[in-house]
């Protein structure tokens, strides 16, 4: 087990290295001059070279490569052109907002959508089952930034009982982790659902009640264990999609995390705040899905003895 | 006691018969009125900017932020209200839903023809190349989609082009893996190993003996695809980093709602309502035909 704990974290780093890299390009493809961004828009030529001198955009691609990675793997991404501070700095001085966001949303996912997805899965066909299915698709399919809006306009305006901006309290707190929460929500119901609705049938779920064991007891004790795992695979795959929607979440409700920060950063152009966010955004996916895995060896006995 | 049991038994297989033909029809129903309504959409998107004049960079001061329903100065009715500009919504909807169609078409085609490509290229090659390309998509996925395209739409600019490229480039993979998993156990077929005996090139043999299995499945994934863009299109216009100004898109309507919130609360609600009908029909259609258990995808 140890052997493959140590293979996921060296294939982590391999794909955090790539991310490096991805963005190197992406930002040496993109058209516009950096130099140019830097120096201001009334700078003289004089001003332009030094500018491109001090970016090291006169070396060759390799060795501004180079420095790209090492500075990369420093947490240098070079000064913030808006903030008066270096760019990985304001993009730390972020996280612990979008963390907060993220981990609520995630606890009411599994918080809610564990209970519904049992629930309907649990007697496959009733009408609390079936009922489910159209619920789900649409937690799953409405987009989430319209979601918060129409949360803001109702429980902000009409009704005033939540602030409909910024953080502080748990009450500014309820209605982003809401709307973050709601498609996962969905997805972790679906998810329970069928794994349970396909479990209902099983020999040892049969077994085990023909032994005359509660129903609940079945249910807790045999059943639910083995419809998680699916759950968590599921909840690892989503966990990029799970910080894309906090990006627009926190935007619609100006939380202060990485993804109202991120996006300031792309209307101001400061490039190196978007590059450090972008990658800390990367490293924070990679980390989890880590997690996950680990989780799901722990979870999943046939795993942790294979190798 | 027997009979009894026999008599509930067969009740009980006379209630599933009974209960599965109900759901069949109501599923079909929903079926029918979710494919209605995207036909709707597309017949809006085709003819409706032809019929409803809009230019969105017009402004009509005396008109502003009229409630539903209420009479415009020149006369006719704005049955969904105006906005900050006095401009209709039922026209910025229409001229919204164009837009919503080409970007999501454009993309969805974009991204389709990337993925298939490479997933064809890597099944059917497999070894360093296969690796390379799976290394490469898991590098891709540890930036969530959205915050790639807003990366991308903001470091090129704000287009229609860069939009579409940039939601292209987010969304290939999902063509790409199944274009991959096909190809892995089609390559092993008995016409494809002929034609490759027959000594008939490894492209022809893709486009000829393998692309025609992956299509199938490929066209399910577009419906999904298709309304993934179509809200990551409407996030970016509304995080402002998406459309340009001079063009019309919903999510650029619901962010310009976002300041009126408190005093005309239709400029954002009705063109939510427009996108989430759309999107709730297409995902509708999409869990039909991605459900594993119709008879057409179980092969794969």
């Amino acid at each position: 087990m140890g052997r493959l704990v140590l293979r996921r974290l060296a294939v982590g780093l391999l794909v955090l290295w790539g991310a490096v890299t991805l963005m190197f390009l992406l930002v040496r493809v993109a058209p516009g001059d950096p130099a140019a961004v830097l120096a201001g828009a009334s700078a003289t030529p004089d001003q332009l070279a030094a500018a491109r001198e001090s970016l090291g955009l006169n070396d060759s691609l390799p060795v501004q490569y180079l420095h790209y990675v090492t500075g990369a793997f420093r947490l240098d991404f070079g000064q913030s052109t808006t903030l008066a501070q270096p760019a990985m700095s304001a993009v730390l001085g972020h996280t612990a907002g979008s963390l907060q966001l993220i981990g609520a949303a995630t606890l009411l996912a599994i918080a809610i959508g564990l209970p519904l997805g049992t629930v309907a899965g649990w007697k496959p066909g009733t009408r609390r089952d079936t009922l489910i299915s159209p619920v789900t698709l649409g937690m799953q399919s409405i987009p989430n930034f319209w979601i918060g809006i129409m949360f803001i306009l109702l429980f902000a305006g009409t009704w005033r009982l939540l602030p409909s901006a910024g953080a502080g309290d748990v009450q500014h707190l309820i209605l982003p982790a809401v709307t973050l929460a709601l498609p996962f929500t969905a997805i972790v119901a679906r998810l329970t659902r069928s794994g349970v609705a396909a479990s209902t049938t099983d020999a040892y779920v049969q077994t085990a009640r023909s032994k005359g064991i509660p129903e609940r007891r079945v249910l807790v004790g045999h059943v639910l264990g083995n419809s998680l795992l699916p759950v968590v695979t599921v909840v690892g795959l989503q966990i990029g999609a799970l910080i894309g929607g906090d990006v627009v979440v926190e935007n619609v409700f100006s939380w202060p995390g990485i993804g109202s920060l991120l996006v300031n950063a792309v209307n101001n152009r400061d490039y190196n705040v978007v590059q450090a966010a972008a990658l800390l955004i990367a490293a924070i996916v990679v980390l989890l899905n880590l997690c996950v895995d680990l989780v799901y060896l722990r979870l999943d006995p046939r795993i942790r003895t294979e190798s | 006691m027997s009979t009894t049991t026999l008599d509930s038994g067969a009740a009980l297989t006379r209630y599933g018969t009974v209960l599965r033909r109900t759901r069949r029809r109501t599923g079909r129903a929903g079926l029918v009125v979710a494919l209605s309504v995207i036909a709707l959409y597309v017949l809006v998107a085709i003819f409706g900017p032809m019929l409803v004049h809009y230019n969105p960079v017009s402004a009509n001061l005396a008109d502003r932020l009229l409630a539903p329903g209420s009479t415009t100065s020149t006369g006719s009715t704005a049955f969904l209200g105006t906005d900050g500009l006095g401009r209709d919504l039922v026209a910025q909807l229409i001229a919204g839903a164009r837009t919503s169609m080409i970007v999501g078409l454009a993309a969805v085609v974009g991204a389709g023809v990337f993925g298939l490509l490479v997933g064809l290229v890597s099944g059917y090659a497999r070894g360093a190349v296969d690796t390379v390309i799976m290394r490469i998509i898991d590098i891709q996925l540890a930036f969530p989609a959205i915050l790639l395209a807003i990366v991308i739409a903001g470091l090129f600019g704000h287009t229609l082009t860069n939009v579409v490229f940039a939601l292209a480039v987010t969304r290939w993979i999902p063509f790409a893996r199944v274009a991959r998993a096909s190809t892995l156990s089609l390559r092993e077929r008995d016409w494809v190993a002929a034609a490759r005996v027959l000594g008939v090139p490894w492209w022809r043999v893709i486009g000829r003996h393998v692309l025609p299995f992956v299509l199938g499945p490929a066209v399910a994934i577009c419906t999904i695809e298709f309304s993934l863009i179509i809200v990551s299109e409407a996030g970016l216009s509304f995080l402002g980093v998406g459309l340009p100004v001079t063009s019309v898109s919903w999510g650029q309507t619901i962010a310009a709602g976002q300041d009126y919130l408190n005093t005309a609360w239709w400029i954002s609600t009705f063109p939510g309502i427009a996108l989430a009908l759309l999107v709730v029909a297409i995902g509708m259609v999409g869990d039909r035909i991605t459900d594993p258990s119709s008879s057409r995808f179980r092969s794969q």
